[in-house]
C-alpha cells in the first residue's frame, strides 16, 4: 500500500475572504492586485494527500497547478504543507480566462499517467466558478473509478473506502486504485503552512510546464457575454402588528 | 555610511541613509517574504483569540504551540541554526502583523527574541551560539533579557546583581534578583545583567564592572516569583527573577567580562525598529477600525465622516501612522545595509512610534464614541496594551536626553576625554563638557547652506526647503547651548528634551518626504495622497520646530522652566497640592 503516488490538484483563486468586485466592462471580475489562495478544497485535498504520506500510505505526493506564473505561489503553498514536488502547466493570462475543467481533466490525466500515480485528488469544486466537473472529467478520461465529495477515506483491500457526502447522507463506497478523488468540506481541517516549511519549500523542485508539452490545447468553448453584480436587496421594514403585515402584503399583491 | 540623526546636530545634512528612501530586499528576499505574509496573517486571524489571552493573562496554550511550529519564536536566528534568518526588514514586515492583532503576544514574541537572546545573536561566540540558538529558534526555550532591578530602572549602571568568580576560576556565583521581567516564569535561558570586579591590565586597579551572562534556569538557584497583574499586555508573562548562588560557567560570559553595558545598549538599540514596526500595525488597526465606524454611522442625517472634526481626527492618525511605518522600514533597511550608526533614530522611533500609536487607540475610541469605549469593541484592550510601549525599553523621557547628548557629543566630538565620557551618555552626564568644551565647539559645523531640495519630488519642494532650514537653525540651536551651558547643558533637561522633539520632527519630516518621493517618482495610484500626507506633515511640523527651537533659546522660557521646576518643587515639598482649595477646607 505505500507505493501510492497522489497527484493533487491545486487552483489559485481569488480569496475567500476578499469582496469581489466585477469590471466596470462588465467582462468578467477584478483579479488584478486582488489577493489569491489555494482553493480551499484543493487545500483539503492537499492535506489528505499529506495525511496518508504521513500515515505511510502513499510515498509521493505531487502538487500540480495549472495558470499564470503566480500558481507557483499555490504550488509553492502545497509543498509548505507537505506535498514532495509540484508541476506547473503555465498559460498566459489571456489563456488563463478560458480555461475549462475539461482542460484540466485532459492535463491531468495524461500527467496521472506520465507520473504513474495512483490517486488523483481534487477539491469537488472550485471557490470561483463552482464548476464541479474536474474530478469526474478526469475519471472518465482515464477510465479510473471515482470517489467524488469524500468526507472520509480509509485504506481497504486493493483500494479505498471511502465516505462520500451525499443528498441526505453518508454513502460508503469501495473503490479500487488507481482512481480519482475529490474531497468535500468535512474530509478534514487543513493546516498551516509554517514558516520554516515554506523556506525549505523553496527548495523543493517545481517543474515548469507547457500544456503543448501533455499535447492539451486551451481554446475557449463558450464565450462569456456578461458578468454582472447579483442585484442588491431592498432594505426590509419591520412592523408591529399582524395586521400591518396583511395590509402591506395586499398592497404588494402578494395574497 | 554617516547617520542622518547624528549629523543632524552639527547642522549638517547626511542624505545616504535618507535619500533615496533605502531598499534593500533582493527580489528574492521579497518573494520570500510575500509567501510568510499571508500565513502569519492567517495565523493571528484565526487561531490566536486576542481578547480571549487578555482576560486569561496568557497566550492559550495552543496557540503558544501554533506559534512556536510557525517559526515565530526564531525570526532572524540563521537558517543553519534552526532559524528563519530573516533580515531586519523582513522581520519588520512580520510584527507589523503581530502588532495589528495583539499586543501582548508580540511582546511575548519580542522579549524572547528581540531581548531575551538577541545578546547570543549580537554577541555570542560560535559555541554559545550553537549551543542555544537552535532551541531558542524552535522555542523549545523560551528566552527573557533581565536587566530591571528593584533599585534599578533608567540608571541601568547602578544594577546590584553581582557574579563573583569562584577560586578555580570556572564559575561565576550569581547573586541578586531582577524585576517585572518579560517571560520570566516562563523563561529557560537568561540573558541576565550583574556588576563583577574587573582588573584594570593597565593599573592593576579593580573596579566594578557589568558583565553579561547567559544563564540557564537549570543550574540551579534560579527561581521565578508570580505573573505580575498589569494593566496591559496581560497575554505576555511578567515576573520577578530570583538569582542564588547560581554557578553559571565562565564560558557563559557574553562578549567578555567587563562588556556588560555594550552588550545591553546594543541589544535595546537594535530591538527598538522593531517596536516601530509592530506599532505601525497597531495603527493600522486602530485606523481601520475607526474608517469603518466614520463611513457607516449616520447622526443628523449624515455619515460622521462627512464632519470635519472627525476627518481631522481621521486624517492625523493617517499621517502619524505614515511617520512612524516611514521610519521603521528606514531603519530596518539602515541596519540591513549594515549601518552601525543608528542609535539617534532606533531611539527616535521608538519614542514616535509609542506616542502616535497611543493618539492613534486614543482617537478611534473617541470617533467610535461610547461603542469604543466598551469592551468588545477590542480598543479598550489596544489602548491599555500601548501604554506600556511609552515607558519600557527606555522611557520616552530618558530616550529624549539620549537623542540630545547623543547628538551634542557628536557636535562636539574631537576631544578624546569626551568621547571616552560618551561611550555611556546617560551614565556619565557629568563628564561630557568637563573638559576643554570650547574646543569641542569650534568643531561644531557652522551652517552650510545645504538643502534638501535636489533630493526630493517636485510636488515637495516647498517642504524640503522647509526641512533643510529647520536642520539649519536646529544646529545653530546646538552650537548656542553649547556655547551658553558649556558643561552644564546635561542638567537642562527642560531644554534637551525640547531639542529632542525638534530632531523627532526632522527626522519625520525627512523619512516622509523620502517615501513619498519614491511613490511619486514610480507613480503609484497612491502617489498625490503620499504628497499631501508628507506636505502636511511638514508644514506643521516646521511650525512646531521653529517654536521649540525659540523657546530653547528664548530668555523668557527660561523663566516658564524656572516656574515649572519651582512649582513641581512646592508640590513635592508639600506631598502634594499646596494651593488652597477654593472653599477652603
Amino acid at each position: 500500500m505505500a507505493s501510492l503516488r497522489v497527484l493533487v490538484g491545486c487552483k489559485r483563486v481569488i480569496d475567500y475572504a476578499v469582496k469581489i468586485r466585477v469590471k466596470p466592462d462588465k467582462s468578467g471580475v477584478v483579479t488584478e492586485g486582488v489577493k489569491h489562495s489555494m482553493n480551499p478544497f484543493d487545500e483539503i485535498a492537499v492535506e489528505e494527500a499529506i495525511r496518508m504520506k504521513e500515515k505511510k500510505l502513499a510515498s509521493e505526493v505531487i502538487a500540480f497547478s495549472c495558470g499564470p506564473t503566480a500558481s507557483q505561489e499555490t504550488l509553492r503553498t502545497a509543498m509548505a504543507m507537505g506535498a514532495d514536488r509540484s508541476i506547473h502547466v503555465e498559460v498566459d493570462a489571456n489563456q488563463a480566462e478560458i480555461i475549462q475543467p475539461i482542460h484540466i481533466a485532459k492535463l491531468l490525466s495524461k500527467i496521472a499517467q506520465e507520473e504513474k500515480a495512483d490517486i488523483v485528488m481534487v477539491g469537488k469544486q472550485a471557490i470561483d466558478d463552482d464548476c464541479n466537473q474536474t474530478a469526474q472529467m478526469t475519471a472518465a478520461l482515464l477510465d479510473w473509478p471515482q470517489a467524488t465529495f469524500a468526507s472520509k477515506l480509509e485504506p481497504a483491500e486493493g483500494g479505498l473506502k471511502v465516505t462520500r457526502e451525499i443528498d441526505g447522507g453518508l454513502e460508503t463506497i469501495q473503490v479500487k486504485t488507481p482512481t480519482v478523488i475529490s474531497s468535500d468540506l468535512r474530509l478534514n481541517e487543513p493546516r498551516y503552512a509554517t514558516l520554516p516549511n515554506i523556506m525549505k519549500a523553496k527548495k523543493k523542485p517545481l517543474a515548469k510546464k507547457k500544456p503543448e508539452d501533455y499535447g492539451v490545447e486551451i481554446k475557449a468553448h463558450q464565450e462569456i457575454k456578461k458578468v454582472e453584480d447579483p442585484p442588491t436587496r431592498e432594505a426590509g421594514q419591520k412592523l408591529e402588528t399582524v395586521e400591518e403585515l396583511v395590509t402591506k402584503l395586499k398592497d404588494g399583491g402578494f395574497i | 555610511m554617516s547617520s542622518f540623526g547624528l549629523n543632524l546636530f552639527k547642522g549638517k545634512i547626511a542624505t545616504d541613509q535618507v535619500f533615496p528612501f533605502p531598499e534593500v530586499l533582493t527580489p528574492d528576499q521579497k518573494q520570500t517574504l510575500q509567501e510568510l505574509v499571508d500565513p502569519v496573517s492567517k495565523f493571528f486571524e484565526e487561531q490566536n483569540d486576542a481578547m480571549k489571552n487578555d482576560s486569561i493573562e496568557k497566550v492559550e496554550d495552543e496557540t503558544m504551540e501554533g506559534l512556536k511550529a510557525m517559526g515565530a519564536f526564531g525570526l532572524q536566528v540563521p537558517t543553519d541554526l534552526g532559524g528563519l534568518g530573516l533580515r531586519n526588514t523582513q522581520y519588520a514586515r512580520l510584527v507589523e502583523i503581530v502588532g495589528a492583532h495583539d499586543l501582548g503576544v508580540g511582546i511575548t514574541l519580542g522579549a524572547h527574541q528581540s531581548i531575551g537572546f538577541k545578546g547570543i545573536l549580537l554577541f555570542g561566540n560560535p559555541e554559545q551560539k550553537a549551543k542555544y540558538l537552535p532551541k531558542l529558534a524552535t522555542g523549545e526555550t523560551v528566552a527573557a533579557f533581565c536587566l530591571t532591578e528593584p533599585q534599578s530602572g533608567s540608571d541601568a549602571s547602578s544594577i546590584r546583581c553581582r557574579a563573583v568568580l569562584s577560586p578555580d576560576g570556572k564559575h561565576y556565583i550569581l547573586n541578586g534578583s531582577k524585576i517585572w521581567i518579560s517571560n520570566g516564569g516562563l523563561a529557560e535561558i537568561f540573558t541576565v545583567f550583574a556588576q563583577t570586579s574587573v582588573k584594570s591590565e593597565k593599573t592593576g586597579e579593580t573596579k566594578d564592572k557589568v558583565t553579561a551572562f547567559i544563564v540557564e534556569r537549570s543550574f540551579g538557584g534560579v527561581t521565578s516569583g508570580p505573573p505580575e497583574k498589569k494593566m496591559g499586555i496581560k497575554a505576555s508573562n511578567t515576573a520577578e527573577v530570583y538569582f542564588e548562588d547560581v554557578k553559571i560557567p565562565v564560558e557563559n560570559v557574553l562578549a567578555g567580562e567587563g562588556g556588560g553595558f555594550k552588550v545591553a545598549m546594543n541589544i535595546l538599540n537594535n530591538g527598538r525598529f522593531g517596536m516601530a514596526a509592530a506599532l505601525s500595525g497597531t495603527m493600522k488597526y486602530c485606523i481601520q477600525k475607526a474608517v469603518e465606524h466614520a463611513a457607516s454611522r449616520t447622526q443628523f442625517g449624515h455619515k460622521i465622516h462627512s464632519f470635519g472634526v472627525i476627518q481631522e481626527k481621521i486624517a492625523r492618525m493617517t499621517i502619524l501612522q505614515y511617520v512612524t511605518e516611514s521610519m521603521a522600514y528606514m531603519i530596518s533597511a539602515n541596519m540591513d545595509q549594515g549601518s552601525t550608526e543608528f542609535q539617534i533614530e532606533a531611539a527616535i522611533s521608538k519614542v514616535f512610534a509609542s506616542e502616535a500609536a497611543w493618539f492613534c487607540a486614543d482617537e478611534a475610541i473617541q470617533i467610535l464614541g461610547g461603542m469604543g469605549y466598551m469592551k468588545d469593541c477590542g480598543l479598550e484592550r489596544v489602548m491599555r496594551d500601548l501604554r506600556i510601549f511609552r515607558i519600557f525599553e527606555g522611557t520616552n523621557d530618558i530616550l529624549r536626553l539620549f537623542v540630545s547628548l547623543t547628538g551634542i557629543q557628536y557636535a562636539g566630538a574631537s576631544l578624546k576625554e569626551l568621547q571616552k565620557a560618551m561611550k555611556n551618555p546617560t551614565a556619565n552626564l557629568g563628564l561630557i563638557f568637563g573638559i576643554g568644551s570650547k574646543m569641542a565647539m569650534r568643531k561644531v559645523g557652522l551652517s552650510t547652506g545645504e538643502s534638501l531640495a535636489p533630493y526630493v519630488a517636485p510636488e515637495l519642494t516647498d517642504s524640503a526647503s522647509k526641512a533643510s532650514q529647520a536642520i539649519e537653525d536646529f544646529g545653530a540651536t546646538v552650537e548656542s547651548l553649547l556655547l551658553k551651558y558649556n558643561k552644564k547643558i546635561v542638567d537642562e533637561q527642560f531644554l534637551l528634551s525640547r531639542l529632542a522633539d525638534s530632531a523627532i520632527d526632522i527626522y519625520a519630516m525627512v523619512s516622509v518626504l523620502s517615501r513619498a518621493s519614491r511613490s511619486l517618482s514610480e507613480k503609484h495610484a497612491s502617489a498625490q495622497h503620499e504628497a499631501t500626507i508628507a506636505n502636511t506633515w511638514c508644514t506643521e511640523a516646521a511650525i512646531r520646530i521653529k517654536s521649540n527651537l525659540n523657546d530653547i533659546s528664548n530668555p523668557t522660557s527660561g523663566k516658564t522652566y524656572r516656574n515649572l521646576a519651582q512649582i513641581s518643587k512646592d508640590v513635592v515639598a508639600n506631598g502634594g497640592l499646596f494651593q488652597r482649595h477654593p472653599l477652603g477646607f
